[in-house]
């Protein structure tokens, strides 16, 4: 992706500096996009690899999240993990992304890093089906517990496939 | 002698059917059950508040409580995980009963046809008023109640015969999409062929 | 079997005897909408509460993926019920950062006022129905009094009192008029009065603040592990306010203060948001006295336009422009890139995560909603608190179902 304003500030090269000691031997990709600092991490060391992000000043999980990549011009996996990180200090952000591909959609969980990653991660799963592996109550979060349709997948037809009237109806006669 | 009568008692008879009487109480002192899920109920608080104030019109005793109610008022969309809920809270509430269904959401689904949304709780329970709008001016929802009490009044009987009468759910009856995707499914049709597209 | 005395203090739900459970929800008033609470009781004390969520869960994020950048801002209106122009903000801020679109200095300043505006409507709605949930209703007549003046300004700046969709891509979908200005200064001026009243019967109210104070405590650590954003952590000692930390719209040119406490309690969150009003105020005031004149749409290519209806009906140019808009290739185009923005909503952060596929619409139209993170604190927050303690806590977090479960 484009490498355009780079943000290339002090705190930025402090960050690398850190991880690279703590990281050595992982291969981190960075980019930057509208003064925003974004790297790309390999999906095999996410668990070291947050770690580290949180030992280098990142003590908050704004926003998890992931994208289903199925229908993107030119990709070449199927789901993006974005971990949306900030310094709460000095108010730097990290947006901090890997790729996960069927049929290994496993992941381990950052609970143990950051504690807001709780719901954040069940709400992953509800809608896309990428499990995290240690998570304290893993179930789904929003939709019933017996839905079967991962339904942010690109694949998954707006309209459902009939779940939503799939329900008893109540005459007059019967209330 | 007649005259006689009619001096001793003047205004204080009136002559009337028991329906009509049960249908006069019943309509104005309807007590309405906010089953507010989204907007809409900010809306309906707002009717209630100090500028619109619901209690000029004899419905503002809200409960929250179904088992004291008669009037339901659903405001805001309903979905799927919802909906049991609606059901099992419209069942509670005593006969004789009404139901009001305010917004887009609550009569058709409104903006959002997805997969999570009912497309109109009139498809699961019955429905008296509908109130267009997304959401309805607080107005629009005064006059719905109004209507509400010219139509208790103009059909109420004094044990609810009406009500034996009227077996289908209300409101029109529509072409179902998805009574056509479980039809296709019954028939071996496979979802995920590429070619296959639930809505055509 | 000796009988001992348990040490209270200890919450662990699986050393204790004869827990019992209760219900709270879906369809409770103290939710306001729609949430549901499965609570472990000890007699009146909460052990343990487990939120259950997704009552109100109706797709907007696969709406996102269908609809363009000017047509999802009338379902994002939705997300948001007690402050719906603030998400229409936030949501076209990210648009406009992700297509690399500078506003121009008119649209930024109303920008501003509305969302300050929200601000107020937002906190109204929240101190209101708290206090109407805690037994006085009075207070509550008083917020909606002032909020239906907020409706007002509303409705005449779009034609809505509710769910606007005022804001376009690189714009607004009117400019406003002098009367507009007017009604403005007319509600600043006489909101203090009902600041006032409103803060007699609230914050002085001693059932208020005896049912409010050390009750559902959140500590400045948890607050930031737990991803708390908004007027919930700056009440714990969390000075972080994005107005300031990383200024959008007009904010730079303002001066107004931070409000933080370090309570961290129900009574903390309210007193944010009581002085946080105060601050909005005082903005609107500076940003209504100074407002510029000049366009309303950003320049850039001339695509952000939306033309003069006056314009499409007389001329052919006028015309073409119209239907262009409306034509996917002849559209803007979003980069194949990806953006985070955020905005400093009444509740919180309110960021968008927005990919771009190279059409005018979203591939991926991610929210961020700061009631998800604040709710997932919940049970964190009541352990150890009386059973109607709930509703005070439940009040001071302001959840709204629809950004909740979205
Ligand atoms: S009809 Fe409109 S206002 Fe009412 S619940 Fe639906 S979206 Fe909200």
């Amino acid at each position: 992706m484009s490498n355009e304003n780079s943000s290339s500030s002090g705190a930025l090269a402090e960050v690398k500096a850190k991880l690279a000691e703590t990281l050595g031997g992982v291969t981190l990709a960075w980019s930057a996009f509208r003064e925003q600092d974004r790297v790309d991490f390999p999906a095999s060391e996410l668990l070291r690899c947050l770690n580290a992000f949180k030992a280098a000043g990142f003590d908050q999980l704004t926003d998890l999240t992931a994208v289903d990549l199925l229908e993107f011009p030119k990709a070449t996996d199927r789901f993006e993990l974005v971990y949306v990180l900030l310094n709460v200090e000095s108010g730097q952000r990290l947006i901090a992304r890997t790729y996960l591909n069927e049929p290994d959609l496993t992941v381990p969980s950052a609970t143990s890093v950051w504690s807001g990653a709780d719901w954040l991660e069940r709400e992953v799963y509800d809608m896309y089906g990428i499990v995290f592996e240690g998570h304290p109550n893993f179930k789904r979060l929003l939709l019933p517990q017996e839905f079967q349709s991962f339904p942010l997948r690109k694949d998954y037809p707006i309209k459902g496939r009939g779940e939503r009237h799939n329900f008893p109806v109540i005459t007059r006669a019967e209330s | 002698m007649a005259t006689q009568i009619n001096k001793q008692l003047g205004d204080n008879v009136f002559l009337t059917t028991l329906d009509a009487a049960a249908s006069w109480g019943r309509a104005n002192s309807l007590w309405p059950m906010p089953f507010a899920t989204a907007c809409c109920g900010i809306e309906l608080m707002s009717t209630a508040a100090s500028k619109h104030d619901l209690s000029r019109f004899g419905s503002e005793v809200m409960r929250f409580s179904p088992r004291q109610c008669d009037l339901m008022i659903v405001a805001g969309r309903v979905v799927m995980k919802m909906l049991p809920v609606l059901q099992r809270i419209w069942l509670q509430m005593p006969e004789p009963k009404w139901c009001i269904s305010m917004g887009a959401c609550a009569c058709t689904g409104g903006v959002f046809d997805t997969y999570a949304v009912v497309q109109g709780v009139d498809r699961f329970i019955p429905v008296d008023v509908y109130v267009p709008g997304c959401p309805p001016r607080p107005e629009q929802l005064i006059r719905s109640i109004l209507d509400l009490q010219e139509k208790i009044q103009k059909g109420g009987t004094v044990n609810a015969r009406e009500f034996k009468l009227r077996i289908l759910p209300e409101g029109p009856n529509r072409f179902d999409e998805d009574e056509l995707i479980r039809i296709r499914e019954r028939n071996g049709f496979k979802l995920d062929d590429p070619k296959y597209d639930p809505v055509h | 079997m000796p009988l001992e005395l348990l040490e209270s203090s200890d919450l662990d739900a699986s050393k204790r005897e004869g827990l019992w459970t209760l219900n709270f929800g879906p369809q409770h008033p103290a939710t306001h909408t729609t949430l549901r609470l499965v609570l472990q009781l000890d007699g009146e004390m909460v052990i343990d509460a487990e939120p259950d969520i997704g009552f109100l869960h109706s797709g907007f994020e696969k709406l996102g993926e269908v609809l363009d950048f000017n047509q999802y801002v009338t379902i994002v209106d939705r997300m948001n019920y007690i402050s719906p122009m603030a998400n229409e903000i936030a949501w076209h801020h990210a648009v406009e950062k992700l297509l690399g679109i500078e506003l121009t200095p008119r649209c930024k300043y109303i920008r501003t006022i509305f969302a300050e505006l929200m601000r107020l409507h937002d906190h109204l709605l929240c101190l209101g129905t708290c206090v109407l949930d805690l037994g006085g209703a009075t207070a509550f007549m008083y917020a909606f009094n002032e909020r239906e003046y907020i409706y007002e300004i509303c409705e005449r700046a779009s034609g809505q009192r509710f769910h606007t969709s005022y804001t376009r891509v690189g714009g607004l979908l009117y400019d406003v008029t002098d009367d507009w200005v007017e009604m403005v200064r007319a509600f600043i001026r006489k909101f203090p009065k009902a600041y006032r009243d409103f803060e007699g019967l609230v914050m002085k109210n001693r059932i208020f603040v005896e049912r409010t104070r050390d009750v559902g405590v959140l500590s400045r650590e948890e607050a930031i592990a737990g991803g708390a954003t908004g007027p919930v952590a700056r009440a714990s000692g969390v000075a972080r306010d994005l107005r300031r930390d990383e200024p959008y719209l007009a904010y730079e040119d303002f001066d107004f203060d931070i409000c933080a406490s370090q309570g961290g309690d129900c009574y903390a969150r309210f007193q944010v948001r009581m002085m946080e009003m105060l601050e909005s105020v005082k903005i609107i005031q500076q940003a209504i006295e100074n407002l510029p004149a000049g366009p309303i749409f950003a320049s850039g290519t001339g695509k952000e336009t939306i033309p003069d209806k006056r314009e499409v009906y007389r001329s052919i140019e006028g015309l073409i422009h119209h239907f262009e808009s409306v034509m996917p290739n002849r559209q803007m185009q979003a980069p194949l890139d990806s953006v985070y923005a955020a905005t400093e909503s009444p509740n919180g952060e309110l960021g968008y995560y927005i990919v771009g596929d190279g059409s005018f619409r979203a591939y991926r139209a991610r929210t961020r909603p700061p009631s998800l993170l604040h709710f997932s604190l919940f049970s964190k927050m009541i352990r150890g608190c009386m059973l109607s303690d709930v509703v005070a806590v439940l009040g001071s977090i302001n959840i709204i179902a629809a950004e909740l479960d979205r």
